[in-house]
């Protein structure tokens, strides 16, 4: 159904002689996403399938979704897709890369898969220097079971799970995932960015083609860090939710390049 | 591959050596030392001279922490028939390199069985008097011939001269197929050790 | 025919595993399945293939879930705790329609327990290697050679039927030698083709999805019960087990693996003393060979179960039996290794009509439960 309005709307643009300004990347499939309104997920799921189609993979990349928000991906991304437990999407990314080293190998991971019930797979993936590469959205919270204290939820930060907000006595302080990584030898690139602006939008971009590029190089292990809102789970409106992001997040998790193996070249 | 495989054995000597096996007595032999004395090596030859006769065999080490310089064991099982439990416990031959060894296993030998120890290692005399008591200096004979460490290789020769599990031929085709591809120079003093075991006649020292 | 060679039970399913084209093997240490590991470490690498030590038994499992998704033979191996932790890739992959060989040399539980011979996961293997609603092929090699015989049979049923297979043995059975025939190998490019599997779209078809996850009740009881009627398939088609003596039988032996051995011991014995016993050996645990059982009801007035656990298989014996004569158990567990005497004292009992549930912790054998 999806498929007929889109063409329609293309049929539509060429019958008017209008030129076409903005379309769905091949990459995407048609399904519609389960995103909830203001929601970054969609831009950062965008800007991965737009740098397959730059880079001619999309018929030669095999992606990972993790359980989370973003659990349905594999709907969502036109190339093949593998859908994996809780964490594991790093370990499952490594079988596959093993079994087919010529094809592109990415995780779309969120910060309770990757950073609490995953922080062994994402590490050790890391460190043997796993030639994939890892999306990482930070958006501070669980989203899908619903608003829980997530292990990068910011000290002080009100959650269901962490009512008076986060106690760093009693529930530890978050991990910012780019600086504990950045130690390891096998990382070939490591980059914080987000989306709040088009101006970071086209960063976030250029980060994330960094990261293809360096694997289909075979340089190593990428990891491209976004951080993310949850206007939903915030209880804020999309626009306070970015502003939060700006003056909450980003002090916390500051943006810029962690690891970069070309650095220097 | 592992260094096992290399050649094959003709149909021809199979049928022969296994018209001799089948003469051959049933046989549940347990070699017990402490690790690093080549008892596992020592079954291995035992049970692919077996496997050349053409005879049902199996190998069993005892197995886990012991592993790491404690006491080493070994299950040897020929036979004519398949093996049921491959776990000897109560030997008809028992082999034993060092004292705590024998003490453990010597009361479980099958009455009419036979026990051979490395008297360089156990002063002992036993106490039984149904079973058969052997030894040999095993340890000190590998020593005198430049051969250390193949003390095991001394007492597989005189249990092979003692019980005629196998042939001499066989146990040397045994060795060839047993000692690992990257240790080949290796073969010849095996070989050396088997015939000093085979050949040494031991003093009757406990005189019963 | 090809030579016999001798081989430890772990290295000659290793090496058969790599014959049936496996080139790729996730793992993280733990005895007594270590041989098996260090074999591939050896080997895979001069192939082409992947051996990769795990940072756990989890992530090694997900690395089999990876692979397999992509299409290729590829294994683990562990024992007993480590399998635990793999409950949930296993799961998993039955969930996601994923072949894979997952072997468990057993050791004694439940805890960390010891690491002697033990058949204390039979329960795990044939009915929970993971939550949720769904079986693994379970096969039980009883010698040397059938290690390497069914490392080949599991990645077969494996790929034929969509499914995760285990080979369920046992400290004894990997850590021995006995001769071995290996299989001619397979070359890993010309098995059958896995039309499903994510090896890229290369632009000419609609994207593959590898997938356990349905959030539509309909639709996930609908695969669910679609994926039963392939247990159902497999129940009538794949049984396997060993019969011996059974024509006659009056009593019939059910034992697998280990345990099998030393029951053939008791049972030569028994004959010997002209005792009508035989013995079916289960092959298949899942599925159980029920056929076989049923059939040697015709003939047997009683069975019994002869396990390294405190009876576990007896079960599936008696729902094979279904009351229509009793069955008994004997066992050791923790490790020890029942002598074929003691066995034989067991089937003398059962012989004479006893009824029993023996576990010699009872010190002298006496019927228990």
């Amino acid at each position: 159904m999806a498929t007929k309005t889109a063409a329609t709307a293309t049929q539509r643009n060429k019958a008017e002689k209008n030129p076409i300004l903005f379309e769905r990347t091949p990459a995407l499939t048609t399904a519609i996403t389960n995103y909830c309104p203001g929601c970054l997920h969609g831009i950062t799921q965008r800007l991965v399938a737009e740098n397959l189609e730059k880079l001619g993979i999309t018929g030669t990349t095999v992606g990972v979704s993790p359980v989370g928000c973003s659990v349905i991906a594999y709907e969502f991304y036109a190339c093949d897709m593998v859908q994996a437990a809780h964490g594991r999407a790093p370990a499952v990314a490594t079988g596959l890369k093993r079994a087919h080293p010529e094809n592109t190998v990415f995780t779309y991971q969120g910060d309770g898969d990757l950073a609490s019930i995953g922080m062994a797979e994402t590490i050790h993936a890391a460190t043997r220097g796993e030639n994939i590469t890892v999306i990482f959205i930070n958006n501070a919270i669980y989203g899908m079971t619903g608003g829980q204290m997530a292990p990068t939820s910011l000290p002080g930060q009100v959650t269901q799970t962490s009512p008076y907000g986060r106690d760093v006595k009693t529930a530890g302080y978050p991990i910012r995932v780019c600086e504990l990584l950045s130690s390891l030898d096998g990382v070939a690139f490591l980059q914080r960015v987000t989306v709040d602006t088009p101006s970071n939008v086209r960063k976030a971009a250029k980060a994330i083609r960094k990261g293809f590029e360096y694997q289909r190089d075979g340089l190593g292990f990428s990891l491209i860090e976004v951080v993310s809102t949850c206007p939903t789970n915030w209880g804020m409106t999309p626009y306070a939710a970015l502003e939060w992001l700006r003056e909450n997040m980003l002090p916390y998790y500051p943006l810029g390049v962690y690891k970069d193996c070309k650095a220097g070249e | 591959m592992s260094n096992t495989a290399t050649e094959n054995v003709s149909d021809a000597v199979r049928s022969a050596t296994r018209e001799a096996a089948n003469a051959s007595p049933d046989l549940n032999i347990l070699l017990a030392g402490f690790g690093g004395q080549g008892i596992l090596f020592a079954g291995k030859l035992i049970a692919y001279a077996g496997l050349l006769d053409g005879r049902e065999v199996s190998w069993l080490p005892s197995y886990g922490p012991e592993m790491r310089g404690g006491t080493a064991n070994c299950s040897v099982c020929l036979a004519r028939t398949p093996i049921g439990s491959p776990l000897v416990i109560e030997p008809d031959v028992l082999v034993a390199f060092n004292r705590p060894s024998y003490d453990s296993f010597v009361d479980k030998v099958k009455p009419g069985g036979l026990v051979l120890v490395d008297k360089t290692m156990i002063d002992v005399c036993p106490l039984r008097e149904d079973i058969r008591f052997e030894s040999i200096e095993a340890t000190q004979l590998a020593e005198d011939n430049e051969l250390k460490g193949l003390a095991n290789v001394v007492a597989v020769g005189k249990l092979l001269q003692l019980t005629g599990f196998s042939t001499v031929g066989q146990v040397e085709v045994a060795i060839e197929k047993s000692v690992s591809a990257k240790r080949h120079d290796l073969i010849g003093f095996n070989k050396k050790a088997l015939a000093i075991g085979y050949d040494t006649v031991s003093p009757k020292d406990c005189d019963r | 025919m090809g030579e016999k060679i001798l081989m430890k039970g772990n290295e000659a399913l290793a090496e058969a595993a790599i014959r049936a084209g496996c080139r790729h093997f996730f793992g993280y240490p733990i005895t007594p399945q270590t041989e098996l590991a260090a074999y591939m470490s050896r080997h895979l690498p001069k192939l082409g293939g992947t051996y990769l030590q795990a940072e756990s038994e989890i992530a090694a499992i997900n690395m089999v879930y990876g692979a397999s998704s992509a299409g290729v033979r590829v294994m683990t191996s562990s024992s007993s705790p480590g399998v635990s932790l793999k409950g949930e890739g296993i799961s998993y992959m039955i969930g996601a329609d994923l072949p894979g060989l997952i072997v468990n040399v057993n050791r004694g539980g439940p805890g960390l327990g010891g690491i002697q011979p033990s058949q204390s996961d039979y329960w795990m293997a044939t009915r929970a290697t993971g939550h949720g609603d769904g079986h693994v092929f379970v096969l039980a090699p009883s010698t040397v050679q059938e290690m390497a015989d069914l490392a080949r049979k599991a990645f077969d049923l494996g790929d034929r039927y969509r499914m995760p297979a285990m080979i369920l043995a046992d400290g004894l059975l990997g850590q021995m030698m006995e001769p071995v025939e290996l299989p001619e190998p397979l070359d890993p490019a010309a098995l059958p083709p896995k039309p499903w599997a994510t090896t890229g779209t290369q632009g000419t078809r609609e994207h593959n999805i590898i997938n356990s996850l349905s959030l539509v009740a309909q639709i996930l009881e609908d695969s669910v019960i679609k994926r039963y009627e392939r247990y159902v398939l497999i129940k009538d088609v794949e049984q396997m087990a060993q019969l011996e003596y059974v024509e006659d039988a009056e009593l019939v032996v059910v034992a697998y693996g280990a345990a099998a051995r030393i029951a053939r011991s008791a049972i030569t014995a028994a004959r010997e003393e002209g005792i009508k016993v035989g013995m079916i050996r289960p092959i298949t645990l899942w599925p159980f060979p029920t056929k076989a059982i049923k059939n040697a009801c015709a003939t047997a007035r009683a069975f019994l179960s002869v396990e390294l656990n405190t009876g576990q298989m007896v079960d599936d014996v008696r729902l094979a039996v279904d009351g229509s004569v009793p069955v008994s158990f004997f066992g050791h567990t923790g490790g020890i290794v029942p002598t074929p005497a003691e066995v034989l004292v067991a089937i003398r009992k059962a012989c004479a009509g006893e009824t029993f549930h023996l576990l010699p912790y009872h010190s002298t054998l006496k019927a228990g439960e």
